[in-house]
């Protein structure tokens, strides 16, 4: 049964309102010491870090030198696409996983359930050496007509790299995906079942782009986490920025100056990742709340304004 | 007289698990009739406007749509389940309204609109673009095309889920609670669309507590409870004189 809910007061409250509008309160806000305070102890601990560093024996010229060295470049590539790829493998297969996890088909939960167990269950260092070294079990891969090889041609250190870290991947998307979906109220593929749609259309056209608000979050994250794995490929053989800086590092006798060479370019790559989550989050995001967040340039703006009326005088 | 009937039910029995919420219903819709089913919360009436799509699976009895068996087939003495393909292109013809909207928060009124012509029916977008704006037209909602549900009130969301039944042009319309969720003064404009809707002659089964609503446009009533058919006939009659002790104690407390 539905509750009255009264909406309007009565009694003295509901008076006609005053001839006149008073005027808008113009106060001077709380100042907040011990923000400074905090600031000023940060920036303390900040500026004694920094000079630990600079007074250490490394020779801090040698990163901007190889910063854009044409073996450092190709590296950022190749981690790049190496990352990109792999997430590919992942989302694909982690979508896929988790809706096989949630059919009510008992063969195809089972396979989901077995598969997550074992590539979640092991490293993924391990799991690399696994790939690397099939040829082990498999002498040839023999696709009938269409392709036929000795595996240890036909497994090259990219496929290695892809297949060990997609796959490991998509066990974890399949986690990341089934929250997505379940978080989709009920009612939503009800609705969309009682107008005919069938489970596929319903899920790609109603249940997955809601999930979606759920699954960006954590799997920027996971983007992120995948550009840093890269650099455990180096194992097997495949070069991208990490070997490369370790090669570099090696020849030019300053290794650990590549370093953090390395771990700048690593940064840069996430923070980029990073701008590039908050826009499709934000994407996502329309028609679930009434107003999208703000991008970074409109709180800029909004903040320039406010400072404007900080003074706070009162009337003119 | 069957042949009339749009939805007809025999002995219909449904559980979830060990509890009985329908105890063998035996009702008959007619075709272009406003048929009302009230009773308390629990007697079973949701259950059985959503097996009528088959939202629900029925466990014993027959439930008929249009002079179709509703979920299975028969052939000779046995009967099989209906795959998935088969109850969807039946639900095309059944339209259905929730008592929480479950509009796609993702989509504007619009799209809403037009969702299901332009993916299960192959409409062509600009044709489901015009008839989808004529029915939000028609539910007073023409200036709120581009809005997202949750820029819409409850009534106005409820009227473009209405909308969004009727696009499919279904010949029988299922109403789960329509006014249930929404604030008492936005009840008016959802029943406002609901009777004209019964004016052109849809064919409409409604679970409602607005025994106002029932008496002015219901041509049939049944209560409901404990899930059984305690007492059915022409609203009027049973709203004014019912005969039961359990309907006569049940709407003193609602009326």
């Amino acid at each position: 049964m539905s509750v009255d809910i009264e909406k309007t007061g009565g009694g003295p409250e509901d008076a006609p309102p005053p001839a006149t509008v008073p005027e808008a309160i113009r106060a001077i806000p709380v100042r907040h010491y011990g923000r400074y305070l905090a600031a000023l102890v940060a920036i303390a601990i900040l500026a004694s870090i920094v000079y630990a560093f600079g007074q250490g024996k490394i020779q801090w010229g040698t990163v901007p030198e190889y910063f854009f060295d044409d073996r450092i470049l190709t590296g950022v590539g190749k981690t790049l696409l190496l990352t990109v790829l792999s997430m590919l493998i992942g989302v694909v297969g982690g979508i896929t996983l988790a809706v096989m996890r949630l059919s009510k088909n008992p063969v195809t939960s089972s396979i989901a359930w077995f598969y997550i167990w074992f590539f979640r269950g092991t490293p993924v260092l391990v799991q690399l050496f696994i790939w690397f070294n099939l040829g082990l079990v498999f002498e040839y891969i023999n696709l009938g007509p269409i392709y036929k090889d000795y595996w240890s041609s036909f497994m090259t250190p990219l496929l290695t790299a892809l297949l060990g870290l997609g796959l490991n991947e998509a066990a974890y998307m399949a986690e990341i995906c089934r929250a997505g979906l379940m978080s989709v109220d009920e009612g939503q593929t009800e609705a969309s079942h009682a107008l005919g749609m069938s489970h596929s259309k319903t899920l790609r056209r109603i249940v997955i782009p809601q999930a979606m608000r759920v699954i960006v979050p954590p799997t920027g994250n996971e983007f992120i986490n995948m550009l840093k794995t890269t650099s455990l490929v180096a194992a097997v053989q495949f070069n991208e920025l990490f070997r490369y800086a370790q090669d570099i590092g090696q020849q030019s006798g300053a290794p650990v100056e590549m370093y953090f060479t390395a771990a700048a370019w690593y940064l840069v790559m996430t923070s980029v990742l990073s701008v590039g989550q908050f826009y499709i989050e934000r994407y996502y995001a329309r028609g679930t709340s009434r107003q999208l967040p703000s991008t970074p340039w409109q709180k800029v703006k909004a903040n320039m304004l406010s400072f404007s009326n900080r003074s706070g005088a009162v009337g003119a | 007289m069957t042949e009339n009937a749009m939805v007809k039910a025999e002995g219909v029995h449904k559980s979830f698990g060990n509890v009985e919420v329908l105890k063998g219903i035996d009702l008959e819709v007619r075709k272009g009739e406003v048929f009302c089913l009230i009773g308390p919360s629990g007697s079973g009436k949701s259950t059985f406007l959503r097996c009528i799509n088959h939202l629900e699976k029925v466990n014993a009895g027959r439930l008929y749509v249009d002079g179709e068996l509703v979920g299975y087939r028969q052939q000779g003495d046995k009967l099989y389940e209906l795959r998935d393909r088969e109850v969807a292109l039946k639900r095309r013809d059944i339209g259905m309204v929730f008592q929480r909207f479950n509009l796609f928060p993702h989509m504007t009124a619009l799209e809403n609109v037009m969702e299901a012509p332009v993916q299960v029916k192959k409409q062509s977008k600009a044709q489901s673009r015009e008839r989808a704006k004529e029915l939000l037209d028609r539910v007073g909602l023409a200036d709120k095309s581009g809005n997202y549900p949750s820029q819409l009130s409850g009534g106005q969301q409820q009227r473009v889920a209405i909308a969004r039944a009727l696009a499919m042009d279904p010949k029988l319309m299922l109403f789960d609670e329509p006014t249930s969720a929404l604030d008492p003064e936005l009840v008016g404009d959802v029943l406002d669309v609901m009777r004209d809707l019964a004016e052109s002659g849809m064919t409409m089964v409604v679970v409602t507590h607005e025994m106002g609503f029932a008496r002015e446009v219901g041509d049939s009533l049944v209560f409901m409870d404990e899930g059984v058919v305690v007492e059915s006939g022409h609203p009027r009659d049973v709203l004014t004189n019912p005969q039961h002790d359990r309907t006569k104690s049940f709407l003193s407390k609602v009326l």
